[in-house]
């Protein structure tokens, strides 16, 4: 049981190059925490800087209440599921969960119980004689998570658990990752570029980009009122709309122009001929429609060109936006529709995208 | 590929066996050979049947050693070719074994360096590098002892790179995981890596056994008394009489002889050898 608190956390590489570019994080006393963001934005570095795996090049790591920038991995109580399992090849699961334990010198009697009460909450009792080899990867994954669970650390590590799953086992060990750090009440700090795994898992999400945090807190908040460009498009899926508010269109109807970018999540928008006070409005051509089930998503551009805004990961090429509409709905492509969003429901950014403008 | 001539495989099939023929018929008449008494090899009428000698011809070989040459029998000869060649095989492997060791797991100066020294040597076997060789084992007082004829041997570089190789096949998450759970280098090497290596070592074996069997040079040189010659060299005193009949027989007996350990050890870790040379996945 323990707090996790990176102040000013920094890495540079020999060669220079600076993967984190000082991080502050406060995880508190059994919280889920959850670092998302593209590739090589440094969350996995990051996460190994508090694994011990890697150096810290300046600022703090502290793991209930003592620093931990000089302590071995192993003397720091934390345990840590790595992505490819990183399971022993040649030791039977008992062994692969036991061998920790061993190796601090635990009493047998001591390993067998916690080996057993581990297996009996992940369900691996019927395997302990197994080799890793002989387990499907779902089964690969509960041991790996085993080896964490039998330490009792104050901290687990997740690095990517997930990825190397189907997307249906995947969903199912996402929720039993969250029910049993839930019933453990360890302090947990998971890496994922999912943003779906991210939203579903944390308590406290920090969302990264270029080794630096970009916003922290509750995932709910953060998909709410997302503090840059760069959160508003990276969580939420489909991204969100970002049209620049120097065009004529959206100009006129947005009045005030401190702001620079306009963002709209492609679930606020309806499709209506009116134009809701101080809201906004579009005249859409649909170009594509995407029919999930529950809902469609409607792929339209919008009539006049779009002036391109600052690229981000996973944002939408310029003038097209996506609407999502109930799934009964399904307008044919090469319609004219105008959709339009209520004024709660805009976001508005200053032309870099850095900050947000609060209406 | 879907094939099925009914005499397509013939020609091949042939040609394979003629392959086969060629090779094991020096081998099968050795055999022969040491069956029969040493006069009907010396007349010149070498037969293709098996004769009635062989057990006495191995007997004499094993036991009591070829008559007229060295008194030496065959037994203490073997013995002195295992010694080596076993101390060779696992010396080699333990060296070798901890240098891909340190190369790939450990961040030392002049790591690269040091490889690249290693490997460089696989141009300086022991035939090039006889002289100041011969002068350091006499200097060190190890003429005729199982450490002169071995402890020169051991440095390998052919097996300090296939461990690299394979090494470096290993997850780097698996050795974090054994930093995290507690396990210093030592307890790695011996915990995981040891266990992860046994085909490779196995396939290694096989081949440094028979390596180290098969030395004729050095052993010639650095062995002068007899109870330290090894089989190899044996066949040769045999076979080299000044003013009497080679005893064919126990010549032919004793390659016999000298073949069954290395033909042995290769049987015996077929299956760990041939795994360990294709074993990609881990």
């Amino acid at each position: 049981m323990a707090n996790v608190t990176l102040r000013n956390v920094r890495k540079a590489y020999p060669n220079g190059f600076e993967a984190i570019k000082g991080v502050d994080v406060d995880v508190a006393d059994g919280q889920f925490c959850v670092l998302v963001g593209p590739s090589g934005c440094g969350k996995s570095t990051l996460l190994r800087m508090v694994a011990g795996l890697e150096t810290i090049s300046s600022g703090e790591i502290d793991i209930g209440g003592r620093v931990v920038n000089q302590v071995e991995p192993a003397d720091r109580d934390i345990a840590m599921v790595f992505q490819n399992y990183a399971l022993y090849p040649h030791m039977s699961v008992y062994n692969n969960m036991a061998y920790g334990l061993r190796n601090r010198g635990m009493p047998k009697p001591e390993i067998e119980t916690r080996v057993q009460e581990a297996a009996r909450i992940l369900e691996l009792g019927t395997m302990l004689d197994r080799k890793p080899g002989q387990l499907s990867g779902g089964q690969r994954q509960r041991v790996a998570m085993g080896r964490a669970i039998v330490r009792q650390p104050k901290v687990f590590l997740f690095d990517e658990p997930l990825s190397n799953l189907d997307a249906k086992l995947r969903i199912a060990m996402r929720v039993e990752i969250r029910k049993l750090q839930r019933r453990l009440n360890t302090t947990s700090i998971y890496v994922t570029h999912d943003q779906l795994e991210a939203m579903t898992l944390a308590d406290i999400l920090v969302v990264m980009n270029g080794g630096k945090v970009e916003q922290v807190g509750n995932p709910l908040a953060i998909y709410e009122k997302p503090a840059t460009t760069f959160v508003a498009s990276f969580i939420g899926a489909p991204p969100m709309n970002l049209m620049s508010t120097r065009a004529d269109e959206i100009k006129s109807q947005l009045g005030s122009a401190d702001a620079g970018i306009l963002g709209i999540r492609p679930e606020d928008f309806v499709i209506t001929d009116q134009t809701p006070a101080g809201g906004v409005a579009l005249a859409l051509t649909v170009e594509a429609i995407e029919r999930v089930g529950a809902e469609t998503f409607v792929y339209g551009t919008r009539a006049q060109d779009e002036q391109r805004i600052a690229a981000n990961p996973g944002e939408l090429p310029p003038g097209e936006v996506i609407v999502r509409i109930p799934g009964s709905e399904a307008p044919p492509i090469g319609q004219k529709i105008r959709v339009a969003a209520v004024r709660q429901k805009l976001h508005l950014f200053s032309d870099d995208g850095r900050t947000r403008i609060e209406a | 590929m879907v094939e099925h001539r009914r005499f397509g495989n013939l020609l091949p099939h042939l040609v394979l066996l003629a392959g086969v023929a060629v090779v094991a018929f020096p081998v099968y008449l050795a055999i022969i050979a040491s069956t029969h008494d040493n006069t009907v090899i010396a007349n010149g009428q070498m037969p293709l049947y098996p004769g009635s000698h062989a057990l006495e011809t191995y007997w004499n070989t094993i036991v009591s050693g070829a008559g007229r040459t060295t008194r030496e029998p065959v037994g203490s000869m073997l013995m002195a070719s295992f010694i080596m060649a076993v101390g060779i095989a696992v010396g080699k492997i333990a060296i070798s074994i901890l240098s891909a060791y340190a190369i790939v797991f450990f961040n030392f100066p002049f790591r690269m360096a040091t490889f690249w020294t290693i490997f460089v040597t696989l141009m300086l076997p022991v035939e090039v590098r006889i002289f100041p060789t011969y002068k350091i084992t006499s200097d060190l007082h190890m003429l005729d002892s199982y450490s002169g004829l071995i402890l020169p041997l051991i440095a390998s570089a052919t097996a300090t790179l296939l461990f690299r190789q394979f090494f470096m096949t290993i997850p780097k998450e698996l050795v974090e995981a054994s930093k995290m759970d507690g396990a210093g280098p030592i307890r790695f090497f011996f915990d995981t890596l040891l266990p992860l290596s046994v085909t490779n070592i196995a396939a290694l074996f096989v081949i440094l056994f028979i390596y180290g069997w098969n030395q004729y040079l050095w052993p010639l040189l650095i062995t002068t008394r007899d109870d330290m010659q090894t089989i190899v060299i044996g066949i040769k005193k045999i076979i080299d009489v000044k003013d009497a009949l080679t005893e064919w027989s126990v010549a032919m007996a004793t390659a016999v002889l000298a073949m069954l350990p290395p033909v042995a050890i290769v049987v015996l870790l077929q299956r760990l050898f041939v795994k360990g040379l294709i074993e990609t996945e881990k």
